[in-house]
């Protein structure tokens, strides 16, 4: 889940006009990108990477762990499923609008293959000074820079602005997870805690939430287990009921999914909630002080 | 049954529930071998007489799809043609959750012994399939995800694998009589595979009747397709109710973009659903009410300026906020976009920007060379600046 330099990316679709800039990003900052596939263009080479049919072919000539996904929403089930049989452990899959019913599959070909499913709707996974995969602008020093708070976000935008608050006030990141912004997604945000509790470097968790399921509710209910600072902001409190806010996933159906929900959620496990991304970093300075790393924590 | 004249209004996929009327959800259980009562589709209260006269005592239903009916008044139990006449004259034309009823459902009454729950429905935290069945009806979905497991039997199902006949047959075993059994776990599997084959978000019956004679019998269906699986679903899509929006609404989804009205007087213009949301709550926040909800995120962030054109149209409106937070969104096509739809309305309307990410040195000198306005760099500063100009105007 922590995307390191080392990391062998095979991009899907990477012939198209959205990834060709975007892997052109990631490789500046330093991402190794091995290849792509498309299955119409197999042989050619695109942005000086070999372009193979599937990554089943890939498989043959070299190495990846990771599989980056800028497909059309129809063709995600399919080019996820072969990245996990040809061996790839972590697929981020940045597509947006992939119907449900084909996340299932992935989800439960991920749980087959022992691999692990970011996103769909996902921008992706940030090392900050180390490496990305997605769309997030890793490369942007006001937004991103290297250190000790590890961030989970279902929103990509939201996301900025939350590491942006973070740069801002001298806090770094140790990593970005972009959990994705549909109603079922491979990695939720209670995973990606885990995976940070576990993780040496990060010493604090912000998460960004938003309405709709039930995945902040989750998330805080591993909190204790964590045992590392966690703060959080939920994005949705105005918006009216029965509406989609955009993301797929972000609609309070009746009782369930709201905000109040989720704040209380999080504040009965001990998460200071913001009201606005702002004061995210006070309320990760209160959290954090009291314990010696907040000096460390500090860029 | 199927009735044909509902047109599919989903051109922006994400924004709203793809939701079928009832008589299309017992349509494809007919078509699966789930029983329905005989019925027809009525729009006057003559036909509804007629029906009635050929099927004897029967259910009037409004055809619009929200659970929400019963309470308005808009299911009834006659007895006669001319008290079918009666009630389809006061339920044609009601407002119900915003649909307005144009059309009724007029079905044989059919005597029950036992009113029992069933459904299947996309379940987040397993990330799988989950089916809901209880021996009790009435219950709406989310008080049966609710309940006591006494009381709803919950069988998680592996999309690869199906779900099993005996897991389900086990599963409800305790719940019913003996005699009934292997009829409810036929229909139980038969909804799975509907769910599976349509798309289906949500497929629900409620109540599933037992009847006297001992016949299972789907007396309403609640429907909902997940709108991103409306490419391969097209037959079905034809078949959505409308959902209901205002013109303006409309006029977004048209272009491709997703624009809720709401009550306030500051208008919104974003990038991202999350950050759209952010800036809302930041509105009120700060003591003031949003107006809408309008985002150009992902690749609508192109299209700034139908995006800026449309937010004009939206009346009342005392201030405008503009928050980019460019990721794949790059800030300086979406302010040209603003720029230019702003300078060719010349909006009396004070408008604050907040930009920040890709593109942002760029976007903030457009902004402030074309329109002689100076970007915040902090949202919280737009926001609060578009608060005080809309209290200053009112």
């Amino acid at each position: 889940m922590i995307l390191r330099r080392n990391h062998r990316i095979l991009v899907f679709g990477i012939t198209g006009r959205q990834a060709t800039h975007w892997v052109g990003r990631m490789v500046k900052y330093g991402a190794n990108v091995v290849g792509g596939v498309n299955p119409r263009k197999p042989g050619i080479r695109h942005v000086e990477r070999k372009v193979w049919a599937s990554a089943h072919d890939a498989a043959k000539d070299c190495r990846f762990e990771v599989a980056l996904l800028f497909v059309p929403p129809l063709a995600a089930r399919s080019a996820a499923v072969d990245a996990m049989e040809a061996g790839s452990n972590t697929v981020v899959c940045l597509t947006e609008h992939v119907p449900t019913r084909d996340v299932m599959y992935m989800i439960e070909a991920a749980t087959a293959n022992r691999a692990s499913l970011v996103g769909p709707n996902t921008p992706g996974l940030v090392t900050p000074g180390e490496t990305f995969a997605g769309i997030m602008p890793a490369f942007n020093p006001a937004i991103f820079q290297p250190g000790r708070v590890g961030v989970i976000s279902r929103s990509g935008s939201l996301g900025t602005l939350a590491c942006h608050y973070l740069t801002k006030h001298g806090f770094g990141v140790s990593a970005f997870l972009g959990v994705g912004g549909d109603p079922i997604v491979g990695t939720s945000m209670a995973e990606g805690l885990r995976f940070f509790a576990g993780h040496g470097t990060t010493e604090a968790i912000v998460l960004c939430g938003e309405i709709g399921g039930a995945m902040e509710e989750e998330v805080a209910e591993c909190a204790e287990a964590a045992a590392k600072p966690i703060v959080a902001f939920v994005a949705g409190r105005s918006a009216p009921v029965g509406r989609r806010m955009g993301h797929a996933g972000a609609m309070v159906a009746g009782r369930s999914g709201t905000h109040a929900s989720k704040v209380r959620a999080l504040e009965r496990h001990g998460i200071p909630v913001a009201q606005l991304p702002s004061e995210l970093p006070a309320l990760l300075y209160n959290v954090m002080s009291g314990r010696r790393s907040i000096e460390s924590s500090m860029r | 049954m199927l009735c044909g004249n509902r047109r599919c209004a989903h051109n922006v996929k994400g924004s709203t529930a793809v939701r079928f009327c009832e008589n299309v959800g017992k349509a494809l259980l007919t078509e699966v071998g789930i029983a329905v009562p005989k019925g027809v589709v009525v729009s006057t209260a003559s036909a509804a007489a007629d029906a009635t006269t050929k099927l004897g005592p029967t259910a009037i239903k409004a055809l619009v799809p929200t659970g929400r009916r019963g309470k308005a008044g808009a299911v009834r139990l006659v007895s006669d043609p001319a008290e079918a006449a009666i009630a389809v004259e006061a339920i044609l034309g009601m407002r119900i959750d915003g649909y307005q009823v144009s059309e009724l459902l007029v079905e044989q009454q059919v005597p029950v012994s036992q009113e029992l729950y069933a459904a299947v429905v996309n379940h987040a935290s397993s990330g799988g399939p989950l089916m809901l069945f209880s021996a009790c009806g009435g219950m709406d979905v989310e008080q049966a995800l609710e309940a006591s497991p006494e009381a709803v039997v919950k069988c998680v199902a592996s999309v690869g694998h199906g779900l099993e006949p005996d897991t389900v047959r086990k599963a409800i075993g305790d719940l019913l009589p003996e005699d009934c059994v292997d009829a409810v776990a036929q229909s139980l599997l038969r909804l799975y595979d509907l769910y599976l084959n349509t798309d289906a978000e949500i497929i629900e019956i409620n109540p599933l009747a037992i009847t006297t004679l001992g016949a299972v019998v789907a007396l309403d269906c609640k429907l909902a397709v997940d709108d991103a699986a409306l490419p391969r679903q097209q037959s079905l899509a034809r078949l959505a109710a409308t959902e209901p929006s205002t013109s303006l609404e409309a006029a977004a989804a048209a272009a491709g973009l997703k624009f809720i009205e709401l009550e306030g007087d500051i208008g919104i213009l974003a990038n991202g659903a999350g950050l759209t949301m952010t800036t809302m709550d930041a509105v009120e926040v700060f003591g003031g009410k949003p107006a809408n909800f309008l985002e150009i995120g992902g690749e609508a962030y192109r299209s700034a300026d139908v995006a800026t054109a449309l937010l004009l149209r939206k009346p009342g409106l005392k201030s405008i906020v503009v928050n980019f937070c460019g990721a794949f969104a790059r800030c300086d096509v979406m302010a040209a976009g603003v720029i230019e739809t702003w300078k060719e309305l010349e909006p009396e309307i004070p408008v604050f920007f907040s930009v920040l990410g890709t593109g942002d040195t760029r976007a903030r000198s457009m902004i402030r060379r074309e329109l002689g306005i100076k970007p915040f760099q902090d949202m919280d500063d737009a926001v609060r600046s578009a608060v005080e100009a809309a209290a200053s105007r009112s």
